[in-house]
């Protein structure tokens, strides 16, 4: 990169830390320091949709899940929603719906959980710059053990759903073409009956402390890495909110829609991928307006601002809470995304509340027929965005192509738009110190990236700070173990 | 020699008739003595040497070695379940065996003979075979990328379904199963409720459409080891 920029420095952030999955982020500066140019770089190639051609068609939701030991449940539901449209499936059996909703909302409730307590959280309590030392889980834990404790006890319980739903808690095989392989037994749901009011009730307070944090920060925050986008998310037929079914829908900035009610099936009419040399991720935008102007935004503020309502009390209370700080527009504030991934978290457990007081978790009739089709499309919204995967099957029943966007995916130019920002607003002129890259990480991090959608080395990886001369020669390197 | 006879195995007298293997008189007494390419009904075979024992000290296959009267059998062995780990673990890395994935993982009988003998990561380098899957037969697959070569299937169709489907070709390291057909499954005489199907202990011949029915915890090895049914035979 430095090649064309001649009296430039080059700053590398490597890898990126508290996130999922492996990234850098390279700074380009010229003798004052001034960003010339930042970029989120992802930097591992993985291949599934290439090495899954040739497999039986069954296989491909416990197959593909292996991209992601963090949210795998989003592959394994996406891939089995694809593969109910191959055997003919429209219609799941009650039981099978409900259990592959229950096993969603288990996992959001563990990954959202996971996300804020353990990644994020260090950032908010003591601050972006504060010594790296102490800004980390451990330090949460030290300082604020009970909410440490929390996070650890919500992730558990939406572990223990998962496992109830598709027999591991990660990387199980719950969902089948058509149906579900289990129900949930009367034991199992008293087993998490047991826990849900003290779930429900440490979700109100995460949900407090992001509100309250915004809030309280909102002045600076407002700016912090935010731009006007698009935002795009699936929503149930009524408008509503809904996570592991949908139609798809794109808004503006200002709320109008430029994608509404659209049946994911035909996804490819509606959505495009970029590819930039430098990236091995895509770049999706939306193709009426174009890679220059069609990017959009996924994950929890993109559900939040997309959506009419939410059809469980306290989250719907707690929306229009949250719509009412930019007066009902969507909200393009890159730090409002904890805030509306905690409004999701207590979505999740009212959800789950809900589901466990149904009879049809002990239903019997778990798998439905159909006609073989050779095709399918699968969304879900995973905790991280709307996740699409899409498959053909020859007449031998082997998978012939494969094609995954995944939800960080979507996410890739807003991410680079506010590394970008944040290198401007914070970095420009002045010296770089730890603290400064932070704040980098920090406008990452509020998206809960995936960045390889498989390793998770959160937390344990050393940070590496690199600087070159306009030679690309090494000059100075820093490493945080 | 006389018809009913005994003889020891790691210590333990244990009764046998004439023409029993020592693993038959094994099993019937309890005693599990890990194998792969052996199974009930089948004529023995001796491939895999999974079941290797020492008779008197000499390395013999107990599914195809006679049980004799007095002989001095040395079964579960450091040393022996060390040449067993050894053997399993060949098998992982000669072929393309995927576990995570794979439909037959907690019924496979390779991956519970590799979790009985305690095998956390294989020792040998893999060797990432090109192997094929035909999946051209209306109900069964076969994956070539899994098969050990126990040659259980070619056992079971010629002398049980009476077909002759399956067919090793090939020498050494190209070894592989073939079908009686020019070269597609679906030309061949094969139906999903063969002998054939059923006999494969790990996930190359497979019923197609069945994949992950049973839920984790309801698979055969999901909560005893295999070899348990053998042991709980023990008097």
């Amino acid at each position: 990169m430095s090649t064309q920029a001649t009296g430039l420095k080059r700053i590398a952030i490597e890898p990126v830390t508290r996130v999922e999955g492996h990234g850098k982020v390279t700074l380009l500066l010229d003798e004052n320091n001034k960003i010339k140019q930042a970029r989120l770089h992802i930097v591992e190639f993985r291949g599934f949709e290439r090495f899954v051609q040739g497999r039986p068609y069954w296989e491909a939701p416990v197959l593909v899940q292996r991209l992601c030991g963090i949210c795998p449940v989003s592959h394994h539901l996406a891939a089995a929603k694809a593969m109910d449209m191959v055997v003919g499936v429209d219609k799941l059996p009650p039981t099978a719906e409900k259990m592959r909703r229950l096993m969603h909302y288990g996992q959001f409730f563990q990954s959202h959980a996971l996300h804020f307590f353990h990644l994020v959280s260090p950032d908010l309590l003591f601050g972006f710059d504060a010594d790296p030392a102490i800004r980390n889980v451990i330090g949460v834990a030290k300082k604020f053990p009970d909410l440490a404790v929390q996070g650890v006890m919500m992730r558990k319980y939406g572990q223990e759903l998962i496992r109830a739903t598709a027999g591991k808690k990660i990387h199980g095989t719950g969902a089948i073409p058509g149906g579900i392989n289990k129900n949930l037994s009367i034991e199992e749901r008293d087993f998490f009956l047991k826990d849900l009011d003290q779930m429900i009730e440490w979700s109100r307070g995460a949900l407090k402390i992001a509100k309250d944090y915004t809030a309280e920060n909102l002045e600076r925050l407002a700016g912090f890495g935010s731009f006007d986008s698009n935002h795009t998310s699936l929503v149930r037929e009524d408008g509503a909110m809904d996570i592991y079914h949908g139609r798809l829908r794109s808004i503006d900035a200002e709320g109008n829609r430029i994608i509404d009610d659209v049946d994911y099936v035909n996804y490819l009419d509606y959505i495009a991928e970029e590819v930039r040399p430098w990236s091995y991720m895509k770049f999706p935008f939306i193709k009426s307006l174009g890679p220059e102007k069609g990017w959009y935004r996924v994950g929890p503020l993109a559900r939040i601002n997309a959506c009419d309502f939410i059809d469980t009390p306290e989250a719907e209370a707690e929306r229009k809470e949250f719509m009412a700080l930019t007066n009902g527009k969507p909200n393009n504030i890159t730090m409002a995304y904890h805030w509306a991934r905690m409004i999701e978290e207590l979505h999740s457990i009212e959800k789950i509340q809900e589901l466990l007081h149904d009879r049809d978790l002990q239903g019997t009739d778990l798998v439905a027929k159909g006609d073989m089709r050779g095709e399918g499309v699968g969304l879900i919204e995973a905790p991280r965005g709307t996740l699409f995967h899409h498959y053909k099957v020859n007449k031998d029943d082997q998978i012939t192509m494969a094609n995954l966007i995944v939800s960080t995916t979507n996410n890739n130019e807003p991410m680079n738009r506010a590394v970008q920002k944040v290198a401007e607003d914070y970095l420009s002129g002045n010296e770089i110190t730890e603290g400064l890259l932070n704040h980098i990480e920090v406008a990452i991090r509020a998206y809960d990236p995936c960045l390889s959608c498989a390793t998770h080395a959160m937390g344990r990886m050393p940070l590496v700070v690199e600087l070159y001369d306009a030679g690309d020669t090494l000059v100075d390197r820093k490493v945080k173990e | 020699m006389a018809d009913n006879f005994t003889f020891i195995i790691d210590g333990t007298e244990i009764p046998a008739r004439q023409g029993q293997t020592i693993l038959k008189a094994a099993d019937e007494a309890g005693i599990y003595i890990p194998r792969l390419c052996n199974k009930d009904g089948l004529e023995p075979y001796g491939a895999c040497r999974v079941c290797t024992v020492l008779v008197n000290g000499r390395p013999q296959s107990a599914c195809t070695q006679p049980a004799q009267p007095g002989i001095i059998v040395e079964n579960d062995t450091e040393e022996l379940t060390e040449m067993r780990k050894q053997l399993i673990e060949m098998l992982f890395v000669e072929g393309n065996h995927f576990c995570m994935f794979c439909e037959k993982s907690g019924n496979c009988e390779l991956q519970a003979l590799g979790y009985r003998l305690g095998i956390a990561a294989p020792r040998f380098p893999f060797m990432f075979p090109q192997r094929e899957l035909d999946a051209t037969h209306p109900e069964v697959f076969v994956d070539r990328n899994r098969c050990i070569l126990c040659g259980r299937c070619v056992r079971a169709s010629r002398d049980q379904d009476g077909k002759n489907v399956f067919q090793f070709t090939g020498r050494g390291i190209k070894k592989r199963i073939s079908v009686n057909a020019t070269s597609r499954l679906a030309d061949t005489e094969l139906k999903s409720a063969d002998k054939a199907v059923a006999a494969c202990p790990v996930g190359s011949i497979l019923k197609k459409g069945v994949g992950y029915a049973v839920p984790i915890g309801e698979r055969i090895y999901d909560h005893k080891p295999i070899g348990s049914d053998i042991e709980s035979k023990a008097k």
